[in-house]
């Protein structure tokens, strides 16, 4: 009674799937691939315009892709950063730019309505086709972020993140925070982000994506005149390998803090890794499923040693790591921290149960329409398959793949990904 | 991530309407619980949040947090349903589950696809009445909100610096508590403490049902009245008003702390819509606070942050849906070579401008299309406007206004907004807190917290 009701729901979910997340897949007249979902029910609309640009193409200046893309809306054509915001600000619309490891990327949200989506989108291309990086605004934005440097050094579990990085990435481009440190940020000069912005915001490393309540034509057309007049330039070299992981290190640093922040993890998988699934849903069972995974029940509910207890995959361009996390009483911390590699040793011994296999295929099969029930989620969701060039169908099979996943495919890949000899561990708090 | 109880401290959420009004669909059963419905057909999913009308500013001294403490304890169990199964089956319907405590509201909540709907009633009916609370597991959960303390406000300095703002802003108000609780009240709750305090509020007449998502009204109230329609009706003993007595001069408090960068935060007492008797004055505090604020054109970031270049980053806000009467919050942090004592200066002088001078047609437009557009935008999310009307009607205020945000925003003349910026924002009813930075040193011994190991 109960299998039938879910494969009924499974059968009539995925229809509904399917015309959620529709994407429409071109190319500019100039070669940039678009993608796009058309919406409806709400007059507005997400762009998003993405490179190939994170803190991975930084080389030794660390931060550099991050301040580049802080400083996008700070000028532009004619316009000082007051213009620009006022712009943008007088038809409601909402400019966004950022970078991730791998990512940087240009957004705006809009209202569709003629006269205000045009001046919005104006705004944009001259924002993402002709900033001015400014000398005044380039020394106040740089200052900007070295204070928010500086106020990192107040957060145990940020060290904790840094630190985690370096451990596990070396000298590879993933190892350093993607805002940069010190040291680097204050030796950058406007000329430094001019020259990386001429290299990087290139045609031949431009994606386009939209997501909102408009015809294909009219998507064609804001996509056409949106980067049409970036430089072609070239697609970035390749990135570098990740090492495969070895005999992993223990590191403390002493903070003055309550608590001990604790990470501990591995080089993991990247974004198309063949075992992609059953490390996904394997983790999600160890500690990826919030509430009920193994590990909060260990950490938290068993023992009350934690608030959070969790450990995830960052599947990325090239592997990105494998993560597990806690933050503890600083007298507690090998307690929590030996619970936690217990909890994985088991896991990759034993792998789960035939039964925690099903309820989290339930869990995840089952929520899947909320992992992209909102134009933000689906535009984060279309982003990361044209970033990575994963097949346009990639949500519409999601659930049968997760399906196919068993207990000996993830038992195999846990042990073959995760030896935990190779396991660094990071800890920052107080003695 | 996701973890259980997340605790909002505040929640600044700017209430709107929208030009196309989608219906809310009220029903009252006969014990007093409450269902709004509101149809939003673009994905198959439903998401489903009951209100409780308790929260740390029901909370008398001794059991501070005891509202956040119980939340954590209602997911420990009932008669029906014992420990671990209220999230397993939610998880195994592929839901997503959480909880969070404000000062005003306790509220629970599940994401689903459409047809599970039921499940979420049928449990969380089940726990309004049948919670089981045992000393061994309070124990054990004691320990977890004092690692949340920890981590949300002892080892961060900021955090810390608006807990002791808060304390010093408000006299007897119980805006002064913090919602987690002071440390030795989180350690030494008793199974009675929380016992006395489930019984005393969760009750059908002090909760809000909202649902929002691809579900007809009709299929929610004939599933809430399965599942809720029989719970008895308590008698909610009315909360005593705990008015906050009269600020007769600026207050200062400096607080040092293990920090790299200094830091201020100001906070004038103003009335909010609750207890304002001039409804549109809360709407015009509102708009001022967007003419500071409202984005990256607003004076704040652009005179501050990029004209003076005096401040790294620098916000103001104002909620006016609150229970109780509020503070008009700024703070700032100092650029190199600044200190926050420039900052209190410049951030005053954008005040007495707003008390002198009307400000500019071109401002005020640009506050209300973000107000217009925001109002379009944040029905991109279920669980927002959700959270909108549970919030409205919990504080007291009414679900009802929703419908009216948008167009009393637009009301709001220049003049209106000096006004009450020369009505309310006097330096008599100022509160002003700096953080001053301290070296990080290591320090050896092993790190207590006041109260936190009283637990063991």
């Amino acid at each position: 009674m109960r299998i039938s009701f879910i494969s009924l729901f499974i059968l009539l979910f995925s229809q509904s799937a399917f015309s959620a997340a529709k994407i429409q897949h071109w190319q500019t007249s100039q070669g940039s691939p678009v993608y796009f979902v058309e919406t409806k029910g709400l007059p507005m609309v997400d762009v998003r315009v993405i490179f190939d640009a994170g803190s991975a193409r930084d080389e030794y200046q660390y931060g550099i892709a991050a301040l580049t893309s802080a400083l996008l809306d700070t000028g532009a054509g004619a316009w000082g950063a007051d213009e620009i915001a006022q712009r943008l600000e007088s038809v409601g619309a909402q400019l966004g730019s950022g970078v991730s490891r791998d990512m940087a990327w240009v957004s705006l949200r809009s209202l569709t309505e003629e006269k205000l989506l045009d001046k919005a989108l104006q705004t944009m291309r001259v924002i993402l086709t002709k900033p001015a990086f400014n000398e005044k605004d380039f020394q106040r934005e740089k200052n900007r972020t070295l204070a928010g440097l500086k106020h990192r050094e107040e957060s145990p579990g940020a060290l904790a993140g840094i630190e985690f990085f370096k451990a596990l990435y070396k000298d590879h481009p993933y190892a350093h925070p993607a805002s940069g440190v010190i040291e680097t940020v204050s030796g950058f000069s406007a000329e430094d982000l001019r020259t990386f912005y001429k290299q990087f915001y290139v045609l031949n490393n431009a994606r386009v994506v939209i997501i909102g309540e408009m015809n294909k034509q009219q998507a064609i057309d804001i996509a056409e005149s949106l980067i049409v007049d970036l430089q072609s330039g070239a697609k970035p070299e390749q990135l570098a390998d990740v090492p495969e992981p070895s005999k992993g290190v223990t590191k403390h640093i002493s903070f003055p803090s309550t608590q001990t922040h604790v990470l501990a993890g591995l080089v993991g998988m990247h974004r198309k890794d063949e075992d992609y699934l059953s490390l996904y849903v394997g983790n999600h069972i160890l500690g990826g499923s919030g509430l009920v995974s193994q590990l909060f029940a260990e950490v938290r509910e068993k023992r009350g040693l934690a608030y959070s207890a969790y450990s995830y995959f960052s599947p990325l361009l090239r592997k990105g790591p494998f993560t597990m996390g806690l933050q503890t009483r600083n007298d507690q911390t090998t307690q929590a921290a030996e619970v936690m590699q217990n909890t994985l040793k088991a896991f990759v011994e034993k792998g789960p149960t035939e039964k925690a296999l099903i309820a989290a295929k339930k869990n995840i099969t089952g929520g899947f329409a909320m992992r992209f029930d909102t134009n933000s989620k689906l535009i984060s969701y279309v982003s990361m398959i044209g970033f990575y060039q994963l097949p346009l169908d990639y949500l519409d099979t999601f659930q049968q793949r997760v399906e196919a996943v068993t207990v000996a495919s993830i038992k195999d890949a846990f042990k073959r990904r995760v030896k935990p000899a190779f396991i660094n561990t990071i800890t920052v708090g107080g003695k | 991530m996701i973890f259980r109880a997340i605790l909002f401290a505040f929640i600044c959420l700017p209430i709107s309407a929208h030009s196309s009004n989608v219906r809310v669909h009220e029903r009252i059963f006969n014990n007093g619980l409450k269902v709004l419905v509101k149809e939003d057909h673009r994905s198959p999913v439903v998401v489903s949040q009951i209100w409780y009308k308790v929260g740390s500013s029901y909370e008398p001294g001794g059991i501070t947090g005891i509202s956040h403490m119980l939340e954590h304890m209602m997911f420990k169990g009932t008669e029906k349903y014992p420990m671990g199964e209220f999230s397993r089956i939610i998880a195994e319907n592929g839901g997503r589950e959480n909880a969070f405590t404000g000062r005003d509201y306790t509220a629970y909540f599940q994401t689903m696809e459409k047809s599970r709907l039921e499940v979420s009633f049928e449990l969380e009916a089940d726990r309004m009445r049948g919670l089981k609370l045992d000393a061994a597991e309070l124990k054990k959960e004691l320990e977890v909100v004092t690692e949340e303390r920890r981590m949300r406000t002892d080892d961060k300095p900021r955090s810390k610096t608006h807990e002791y703002f808060m304390a010093m802003a408000f006299s007897n108000s119980p805006y002064k508590n913090p919602v987690i609780g002071w440390p030795s009240d989180i350690a030494n709750y008793q199974v009675d403490d929380l016992q006395a305090w489930y019984q005393r509020w969760y009750a059908p007449n002090n909760a809000t049902m909202v649902v929002v998502g691809d579900i007809k009204a009709d299929e929610v109230f004939t599933l809430a009245e399965k599942y809720f329609a029989g719970i008895k009706t308590s008698v909610i003993k009315p909360l005593k008003p705990q008015a906050e007595i009269e600020q007769q001069g600026v207050r200062k408090t400096t607080i040092k702390l293990p920090a790299k960068l200094p830091y201020i935060v100001m906070g004038y007492k103003v009335p909010v819509l609750n207890s304002i008797e001039d409804k549109s004055e809360a709407y015009a505090l509102e708009v001022l606070a967007g003419i500071l604020d409202g984005g990256s054109s607003a004076r704040l970031a652009s005179r501050l942050v990029r004209g003076k270049q005096i401040a790294v980053s620098a916000g103001a806000g104002y909620s006016m849906m609150s229970r109780l009467p509020e503070l008009f919050m700024l703070d700032a942090t100092p650029a190199e070579g600044q200190n926050v004592f420039e900052l209190e200066y410049a951030l005053k002088q954008e005040i007495y401008e707003l008390q002198r001078e009307l400000v500019s047609d071109e401002e005020l437009q640009r506050v209300k299309a973000q107000v217009l557009a925001g109002a379009v935008y944040e029905r991109d999310s279920n669980f927002y406007q959700a959270m909108q009307l549970g919030m409205l009607e919990t504080v007291g205020i009414g679900w009802e206004k929703v419908d009216e945000y948008v167009e009393k925003i637009n009301q709001i003349t220049a003049e209106q907004i000096r006004e009450v910026a020369r009505k309310y924002l006097l330096e008599e009813k100022l509160n002003i807190a700096y953080l001053d930075p301290q070296p990080i040193k290591e320090h050896k011994q092993t790190s207590k917290v006041a109260g936190g190991r009283h637990a063991n």
